[in-house]
């Protein structure tokens, strides 16, 4: 959604893990992207690919060995830089709503759903009195569709899609300007998956308190089919670089996917050719020095020893042909102009 | 044949998750058995896997009907079935390497000597590497534990393959991959296979046939209106 002012703006984010021995892990390197408000993107890879390292990162979630580079832009306020004091107090519920990948493991076991949407409804609301803090608890469940008689329940007597329900409820409770969902839809059934997805679209496009624009999504998948139902843009990781940033009008339907890893995973889905990406992704502790890819890639060549520059979105020395028929053939192709 | 006859099953005897419910397949035959999240497939699976003695009914396994369950089956008919299960990292035991998870059916059944020869086959048909099998289960990804539970359930060499949503948890890659490995096998021996899911497009294509939940309930064809109870539900 061009035009609209970034809700997120991520510059240059990398992610190291310093290990035992001085190893070093890439787990994300120079991650260039912007969320609008009212916009989902949703960012999607193979597990291990680093998706959810970026996660943490923007919620300085990361372990202690981590070290990160570039900058995340919330407003004013850079994600990376700032410190416990600040993440805690102002960013984590209150300026980034966190929908997390098992709802089940996010609830405290111990307490009721009602006694812990009340806790965060004191936490990070105005609210006071315990009649206001009831109703307001109500009204929150009420957004995520969360049933009203169900509030009493502990959550291991939720089902899986009630569990997302509360822990999504507590997500809105802040009334954050971005939601990060992290694997929203892990282990759910397909009409569940459907329903999950559709509710957060309706977050993102309900205006917020103020009757603004709606909020930004980023979700993190490796649910493709989740992906396209609710996802305005795409971001594909592999081996913790994006190596493409689309529309997803196009990358789903016509032209297609430009990155042959893109493609290859598009391809993957059993209503398409049901047929796996060759091999497996490369360890982020060893990384080769040109295109991660390229070892997996039918369209490699000696090129793709270089690192490719990240043009329109796309980081590939051989990337199929776009709508416009501009990506040179792999035959035909020269790396020089791509790389300047 | 791998025979589900009116089994009934659950964990309290008063509210059976599985009622009256019947399945059959042939040998060689891959089954897709669909249904939403909740409805008692799993419980079905682990019958049909010898994991879970039902309340009522039967399974015969190979013209033997199955009389007794888990660690007492006999071994015949324990490692005629191989299981995958939904969740990786539960159904691993976090202390073994890799190669030692996929070697352990063959020591539980002293066979150990199997080992050296088999792990390595396995592990390239699931394409596993070898670094990787030096690793611990925190070492490795979901879709590469996954991979590994997969070598684990085939190195017995199973008749049967019970797949409960066994890439459910998996990216569209690694799933296409572990059906291929699966598929593969299953060309190469003629084991059956039921596989357990929700995604009607993954099991439409993997599957000789997918059944319903909802249609393999005894009572379904007999009494209409009586419907297995199902367990709490989401609510709309």
């Amino acid at each position: 959604m061009p035009g609209r002012t970034p809700v997120l703006s991520v510059r240059g984010l990398s992610v190291r893990f310093l290990m035992p021995g001085g190893r070093r892990v890439a787990a994300v390197t120079d991650a260039h992207f912007d969320v609008a408000a009212g916009e989902c993107l949703a960012l999607i890879g193979e597990s291990g690919c680093g998706k959810s390292v970026l996660a943490s990162a923007l919620l300085g979630l990361l372990p202690a060995n981590a070290r990160t580079a570039g900058r995340a832009l919330l407003g004013d306020l850079d994600l990376l830089a700032a410190d416990e004091r600040t993440l805690s107090r102002t960013v984590r519920g209150r300026l980034v709503g966190l929908v997390p990948q098992s709802p089940a493991a996010h609830l405290t076991p111990v307490r009721t759903v009602r006694s812990q949407t009340q806790e965060t409804v004191s936490a990070l609301t105005g609210v006071r009195g315990r009649a206001a803090v009831r109703a307001a608890a109500r009204a929150a469940a009420d957004r995520a569709a969360f049933p009203a008689d169900h509030l009493d329940r502990y959550p291991h007597e939720l089902s899986g899609g009630l569990a997302q329900r509360a822990a999504t409820a507590l997500a809105l409770v802040g009334d954050a300007p971005l939601l990060l969902a992290d694997e929203p839809t892990t282990g759910l059934d397909r009409a569940l998956v459907d329903r999950t997805v559709d509710e957060l679209r309706r977050h993102v496009d309900a205006p917020d308190a103020a009757g603004g624009t709606g909020r930004g999504l980023l979700m993190i998948t490796h649910d493709l089919a989740a992906a396209e139902r609710v996802a305005d843009r795409v971001a594909v990781m592999y081996a913790g670089r994006l190596v493409e940033l689309a529309d997803a009008a196009s990358f789903f339907g016509t032209p297609g996917p430009r990155h042959p890893y893109s493609r290859g995973l598009l391809q993957a889905l059993p209503d398409r050719a049901f047929a796996p990406v060759p091999g497996m992704p490369p360890e982020l502790g060893d990384l080769p020095e040109g295109c991660a890819f390229a070892p997996r890639c039918p369209r490699a060549s000696a090129a793709c020893a270089a690192l490719p520059a990240t043009v329109g979105g796309l980081a590939c020395h051989h990337p199929l042909p776009g709508d416009d028929g501009e990506a040179p053939s792999p035959t035909a192709s020269s790396t020089e102009d791509i790389r300047a | 044949m791998l025979e589900l006859r009116s089994v009934t099953a659950g964990y309290a005897r008063k509210a059976p998750v599985v009622h009256g419910v019947s399945l059959a397949v042939a040998p060689g035959e891959a089954v897709g058995l669909l249904g939403p999240s909740g409805c008692g497939k799993s419980t079905l699976a682990r019958v049909a896997a010898l994991l879970h003695r039902p309340d009522a009914g039967t399974l015969v396994l190979d013209g033997e009907p199955v009389r007794r369950w888990r660690h007492r089956a006999p071994r015949a008919q324990r490692t005629a079935v191989g299981v995958v299960f939904q969740q990786p990292r539960l159904s691993a035991d976090p202390r073994l390497r890799l190669a030692d998870l996929i070697a352990e059916p063959l020591r539980a059944t002293g066979r150990r000597e199997e080992a050296p020869r088999r792990v390595p086959e396995l592990a390239a048909a699931v394409g596993l590497t070898r670094d990787l099998l030096g690793r611990r289960p925190h070492e490795v990804s979901d879709g590469q534990l996954q991979r590994a539970c997969l070598a684990r359930a085939l190195v017995l060499r199973p008749r049967w393959l019970i797949c409960d949503e066994m890439t459910a948890m998996l990216d569209a890659s690694t799933t296409a991959a572990l059906v291929a490995a699966v598929e593969d096998y299953r060309a190469a021996t003629g084991a059956g296979l039921l596989a357990v899911g929700h995604d009607h497009t993954l099991l439409h294509r993997w599957c000789d046939r997918t059944v319903h939940w909802d249609d393999l309930s005894d009572a379904v064809a007999g009494e209409e209106g009586l419907v297995t109870p199902s367990p709490v539900t989401d609510g709309s």
